[in-house]
């Protein structure tokens, strides 16, 4: 049972990224709103990169760009910069697809005049038949 | 000294993209459309090209991107699998844009058009950029680039229904791609690499020495389990006929055609190059997809037995088709994935051929879609009826096209099997009978002539002038449906050969 607890402590970061995620992604799967749908994918995003930098991360060491540059550079030194590239990556693209949901989502407000998704289906097919 | 050729894909997807952005400075429709044209063209005389020397070289190469090497590098893979997966998805794009460019013109506000040419350009990238990449974190980016193109080509027709039905996949998609990516970075914890061939030595020592078994599954449901949302697979498929179903007759063709497929290579790629099939088949994830292909093959063509809108009818058809090629996957054995591989490139080739010619059939009738008024539409259309009824056979399973070839093989891979030679088989013949069912009262119907004393349900129409894209398109794709129904064996040993340099 200690053994449990401790391997829980030691993967903190991984433990709180995976609530975050499934948080965050139970509140893009569950929610009819559209604005909540945005903040679970945000959530959701936030959880993935967590685990990825806490990833690289090595105690009581720094990414190279604060290492001090008047210490000749060792590997000893640094994180892992690898996941910190990941994650910026990962935020152009959750940035661009908040972007992209959140224009739909006033078109789609502008047109029925409501941001649920059930209803807006609903509306969408009775225009349809 | 690199030989020149190796160069054609790396510069093939930059070429995509470069011209995506220079698209958008234009802004005359028919110009944009002549772009892409050429670009697709090129494009795929590039892939042609790259076939050629790849089997003549007998041998796969990995591309490096950048001047940063092995364990860090960015890097490609090309092989004869990936190159004529990448030839026929140029073609086909080529062939979807010829096919509905009328209907582009009837659907799209004309300011936008070029935009929607944009939108195929990132297409064809990320298509490309997914069967050959090399780097897991690429192949993350691309989906996505792949679904944002996606999404945006659904919606181009923009009204409220598309719109809907874009929202609809946009949240499955984004679920998906959220799986993918937290399955990704759970990889990247435990292996430490994201280049294809790492990671494979990475997993294969964690199996040997039997640690994280439980993680590396959960890791590999996840994964699967997003790209599967974004290929539509049975219990995932919701959001399909919403979106195919409205889209503009290009969109359509596309989505069903190519789209799907782009995942579904990245799934063989996965099983092939970063899991192998030996611990994928000893995790048992094999059969969930055999038993979920099965559901799709079946449910898919109940469902499209009830629908009446034709386009939805395809699009349900669709879902019925990617249980073909899960049903090959989920059989497990090197036979069998030729059999998928060679239903994703007959269903690229049918699936965009029967959408451009329910399009036309659609406009030769005032763009009535409801089954009932396309009565007779073939007489007003006849090409288009041709084309129509020629990939709905192909669907059902005649020989001498596409269809049949596919359901020959993986009849054959399946005899193979114990349990799932009466699963496979009962699916096959179950489903080519559902085929039938609707395949084969709409094409009796487009044929039909008015009955006596019927109404005729739209009075006054005439034969519709026939435009020179539309018949490429039809010919090309109904060619290609025939070559993959006669050549069998050429074709299939191409696979084979490419499956075994992957």
């Amino acid at each position: 049972m200690k053994d449990f607890f401790l391997t829980l402590y030691h993967q903190r970061m991984l433990v709180t990224a995976a609530i975050l995620f499934v948080i965050g992604f139970a509140g893009l799967l569950f929610n009819w709103n559209l604005i909540k749908k945005i903040v679970g994918l945000n959530i959701m995003d936030t959880a993935v990169y967590l685990a990825l930098t806490s990833a690289g991360y090595v105690n009581g060491r720094v990414a190279p760009i604060m290492a001090d540059p008047k210490v000749p550079a060792t590997m000893e030194q640094f994180i892992n910069p690898v996941p910190t590239g990941l994650v910026l990556t990962g935020i152009v693209v959750s940035v661009s697809f908040t972007a992209f949901s959140l224009a739909l989502t006033v078109r789609l407000y502008r047109k029925y005049g409501t941001l649920y998704l059930d209803d807006i289906l609903f509306r969408a097919k009775r225009s349809v038949d | 000294m690199l030989p020149f050729y190796q160069n054609l894909p790396f510069f093939s997807i930059v070429a995509c993209m470069l011209t995506g952005i220079f698209t958008s400075l234009i802004h005359n429709g028919r110009t944009a459309f002549r772009v892409n044209l050429v670009l697709l063209s090129a494009v795929a005389a590039a892939q042609l090209t790259t076939l050629v020397c790849v089997v003549r070289s007998g041998a796969a190469y990995d591309y490096m991107v950048g001047i940063i090497g092995h364990p860090w590098g960015n890097e490609l893979r090309v092989g004869p699998l990936e190159a004529a997966l990448c030839l026929a998805f140029a073609v086909v794009m080529m062939m979807c844009v010829l096919g509905g460019w009328e209907d582009l013109n009837h659907d799209i506000h004309p300011e936008k058009l070029p935009l929607y040419f944009v939108m195929c350009d990132l297409m064809m990238a990320s298509l490309m950029a997914l069967t050959y990449t090399n780097d897991l974190f690429t192949a993350y980016v691309f989906i996505e680039i792949n679904t944002i193109a996606a999404c945006a080509l659904v919606m181009a027709k923009d009204n409220g229904a598309t719109i809907a039905a874009t929202m609809r996949y946009l949240m499955m998609s984004l679920l998906a791609s959220g799986l993918f990516l937290f399955g990704l970075s759970l990889l990247y914890w435990i292996t430490g690499q994201l280049l294809i061939p790492d990671v494979r030595d990475a997993i294969q020592q964690l199996y040997a020495t039997g640690q994280y078994a439980i993680p590396l599954t959960l890791i590999l449901g996840m994964m699967m389990t997003g790209l599967s949302v974004k290929s539509a697979l049975y219990p995932f498929h919701t959001w399909l006929p919403d979106a195919h179903g409205s889209a503009t007759t290009s969109s359509s063709a596309i989505l069903s055609g190519l789209v799907l497929k782009a995942y579904i290579v990245l799934i063989i790629k996965i099983i092939y190059q970063v899991v192998t099939p030996e611990i994928f088949n000893a995790l048992h994830l094999n059969n969930v997809f055999l038993v979920m292909g099965v559901l799709a093959m079946i449910t898919g063509s109940l469902n499209a037995i009830w629908e009446t809108h034709v386009k939805r009818m395809i699009a349900y058809s669709s879902v019925a088709q990617i249980g073909y090629i899960f049903l090959g996957i989920g059989l497990g054995t090197r036979a069998a994935m030729i059999a998928a591989v060679y239903q994703i490139l007959v269903h690229a080739f049918t699936k965009p051929l029967l959408f451009c010619c329910a399009g036309e059939l659609a406009s030769a009738n005032w763009h009535h879609k409801h089954l009932y008024y396309l009565r007779g539409a073939g007489h007003h259309a006849p090409l288009a009826g041709l084309g129509f009824t020629l990939g709905g056979l192909s669907m059902v399973g005649v020989p001498l096209l596409g269809g049949f070839a596919v359901k020959f093989y993986l009849a054959d891979a399946a005899l193979l099997g114990s349990w799932q030679l009466v699963v496979a088989l009962g699916a096959l013949a179950a489903s080519s009978l559902l085929n039938a069912l609707y395949y084969v009262p709409v094409i009796v119907n487009i044929w039909s002539k008015n009955l006596h004393g019927d109404p005729d349900p739209l009075p006054g129409l005439r034969r519709k002038p026939v435009h020179a894209p539309f018949v490429v398109s039809t010919l090309c794709l109904s060619l290609g449906a025939v070559a993959l129904g006669i050549f069998l064996q050429p074709v299939a040993d191409l696979l084979a050969l490419g499956l075994s340099l992957m």
